[in-house]
């Protein structure tokens, strides 16, 4: 399943480019690009575990910039 | 957003001016301290606070944190006044680049702005304002001038004037009437219009545009990638280096601690990657905007950066450098045939098909078409077609059809396509149809002649005769001729395989019949994109409308982005290493150090912008 989401408070392209990175490679993830001009997500991902990994995916965010999160 | 710079700007003025007096009346001893951590802390508060949380996150090499180990480290220096003055010059920096990258996110947001707010349904009689992704397929929508078109449709009733610009890049509007197809994104200008929509919003015209561009920086370009692979290992190697800058001197060569360890600092300060990291996607992404603004959609950076490196360009003929639509220009029957009977077994067996032929044919014939007439049918890509009519077998096609069922054809060297006919196993004659050129096409070709293209080809399924004519008048010296479908990707491979060919080859179809060789060359350009779903699909560049000339602004744009891209990565690149050299042998500060980490910065995105801001150069 392919979706996108807001990303909030992206300061930093370098730190998009850390969170993709992070993200990628994350079990059952299959691409992902953050696009920080535009400050979203695109995510192609597992179906079934979709709210697990998108869970992790935001933990990864966290972790790089803890004040940036994801618009569900 | 506002709100957050004027907090910015307060707490800027603020720390300069305790700086500024500090430093005025030179206080020195003990109150020195104190006054110079008040306004280090009133700037650079929240970066320490940032640099502190990442740690503990396992962030090491965060530009918060090398910003902040760098003015701790002055501060234990006892380089008090820079520690303070570097964090201020950062903060503006930072200010700056978030002026900038706002700004850019502002103006890609106005070209985004094709996408239509409300749709006027109509419904039992009344008129209610909807979101265009409720107007289910088949409903009557109403729109009033100087609104924005919203979904797909045919018009019932009214007619308009309708500005395609935003689509196209075409500034002369267009005229509609009852039955004439409106795309989504185009403006009505004059009359009221009643649309019945044919497409639901998600497959509409402008969200495909706006899927398309928006997508597009998923499709990164080998200098993105690079950058990505460069950010990677730089911020490791530069933090690695500054180590060893700050150790080995003072341990084996007898240096001051103090001395080395500022030297490293200044390191520390320009090893985040982020003017390329911004910069680069943001150049690609401005190119890719111009380019839509002249109804040029590119699907990814990669191939931008491919369409730079052109230096072959093959069209195809029919719908790319002609209009494709036939003029039936002479008919030739004959064994006892009149000139009737021919174009009406010609028109019938042809109805069967989209090709445009059929449908001059049609328009010759006059007569409504009555499809229970027609049996079995069938199309033969690249031949013609056979069809059963009232009973009898019709072939009608070109020269190959004929002889591939043993049918003597009388010779012809018309200039012109022909078509010829054979009822029941018997040769009933030919009609010829010429293919109008279109208006740009010659200028499409010397617009790339002079952009230096390498080699100019057309290819088609046409006459050699009337390739030939075409050709002359456009100045295109190679042609190959007769090409089923098939040829046309063998051409292409040929060419792409050619000595002296260094740069890539764009194929520019009009993405009927030539999906194959879309996909196998190295930039797949197809145009007449508005409303055809086939040309989005197949290719990596789609022309909104017919002018081939928008081959030649595409490649334009392209390498003119390109350009910016590379200007970017060795301007940032080489500044950051001057001024490592220039650090690690004492000469540059500082001072140096933050105008190549957030000047340069700000810098490579206002280039950046250039991309998107650019128009087509003037040259008619």
């Amino acid at each position: 399943m392919k979706k996108v989401f807001k990303l909030q408070d992206l300061d930093c392209a370098n730190c998009a480019r850390k969170m993709e990175e992070a993200i990628a490679k994350l079990d059952g993830v299959e691409s992902v690009s953050i696009n920080f001009m535009m400050q979203k997500m695109t995510i192609t991902a597992d179906d079934a575990r979709f709210d697990e990994i998108l869970k992790n995916a935001e933990k990864a965010i966290k972790r790089v910039d803890s004040a940036c999160c994801i618009v569900k | 957003m506002s709100n957050k710079y004027k907090k910015m700007w307060i707490r800027i003025a603020f720390s300069a001016i305790i700086l500024g007096i500090a430093v005025l009346l030179q206080i020195r001893g003990i109150f020195a301290l104190p006054v110079f951590l008040v306004a280090y802390a009133v700037i650079g508060w929240d970066v320490l606070w940032r640099a502190v949380r990442n740690i503990a996150h396992g962030q090491m090499f965060d530009e918060n944190f090398l910003m902040a180990l760098a003015t701790v480290g002055a501060f234990l220096t006892g380089k008090y006044p820079e520690a303070v003055a570097v964090m201020l010059f950062y903060q503006v920096g930072e200010l700056f680049q978030s002026y900038a990258v706002g700004r850019s996110r502002k103006s890609i947001a106005a070209l985004m702005d094709i996408n239509p707010e409300w749709a006027n349904l109509e419904a039992d009689g009344q008129i209610v304002q909807v979101s265009p992704d409720e107007v289910e397929v088949g409903s009557v929508i109403v729109i009033r001038a100087g609104e924005k078109i919203p979904l797909d449709g045919i018009v019932l009733e009214g007619v308009s004037m309708i500005d395609t610009a935003a689509l196209t890049g075409e500034s002369l509007p267009r005229s509609v009437a009852p039955g004439d197809a409106v795309v989504s994104g185009c403006i009505n200008k004059s009359g009221l219009l009643r649309v019945k929509t044919e497409k639901c919003y998600e497959d509409s015209t402008v969200a495909r545009i706006l899927e398309l561009v928006e997508n597009s920086a998923e499709k990164k370009a080998k200098a993105e990638r690079f950058i990505t692979r460069f950010a990677r290992w730089y911020t490791p190697a530069v933090v690695g280096a500054a180590i060893l800058l700050a150790v080995i001197p003072p341990l084996f060569m007898g240096g001051v601690w103090n001395e080395w360890i500022h030297r490293a600092l200044i390191f520390l300060v320009v090893s985040c990657p982020c003017a390329l990291v911004i910069s680069v996607p943001l150049s690609f992404f401005g190119g890719i905007g111009a380019a839509s603004k002249k109804g040029i959609l590119i699907k990814g950076g990669n191939y931008l950066e491919a369409l730079a490196k052109a230096d072959t360009v093959v069209f195809d003929k029919t719908g790319t450098l002609t209009t494709g639509s036939f003029i039936v220009s002479e008919i030739w029957p004959c064994g006892g045939f009149t000139e009737e009977k021919l174009l009406e077994a010609a028109a019938l067996a042809e109805s069967i098909s989209t090709h445009p032929i059929s449908a001059a044919l049609r328009n010759v014939y006059k007569m409504p078409i009555d499809p229970g007439r027609i049996g079995s049918a069938s199309e033969i890509a690249g031949y013609g077609v056979r069809a059963v009519v009232d009973g009898a077998e019709i072939l009608a096609g070109n020269a190959r059809l004929m002889a591939e069922n043993g049918l003597k054809i009388p010779d012809t060297d018309d200039e012109g396509t022909c078509v010829h006919v054979a009822v029941a196993g018997k040769y009933a004659g030919c009609i010829i149809l010429a293919d109008e050129e279109k208006a740009n096409a010659q200028k499409a070709i010397t617009m790339l002649r002079e952009q230096g293209t390498r080699k100019i080809v057309m290819l088609t399924g046409d006459s050699q005769a009337a390739a030939e004519v075409l050709s002359r008048h456009l100045g295109v010296y190679e042609i190959y001729s007769k090409l089923l479908p098939a040829d046309k990707v063998a051409h292409v491979e040929r060419l792409m395989a050619e000595p002296g060919k260094d740069g890539n080859l764009v194929f520019v179809g009009d993405g009927i019949n030539d999906a194959p060789v879309l996909a196998r060359c190295d930039v797949g350009i197809a145009m007449g994109a508005m409303g055809s779903d086939a040309a989005i699909e197949a290719a990596d560049i789609v022309l909104m409308d017919d002018d081939p000339a928008k081959v030649a602004h595409a490649i334009d744009i392209s390498r003119r982005t390109m350009r910016i891209v590379h200007q970017n990565i060795v301007f940032a690149i080489a500044i950051k290493v001057l001024v490592m050299v220039l650090g690690a042998l004492g000469i540059s500060g500082m001072w140096e150090a933050v105008f190549a980490d957030v000047g340069v910065s700000v810098i490579a995105i206002l280039n950046a912008m250039r991309a998107l801001n650019m128009g087509i150069r003037r040259k008619e």
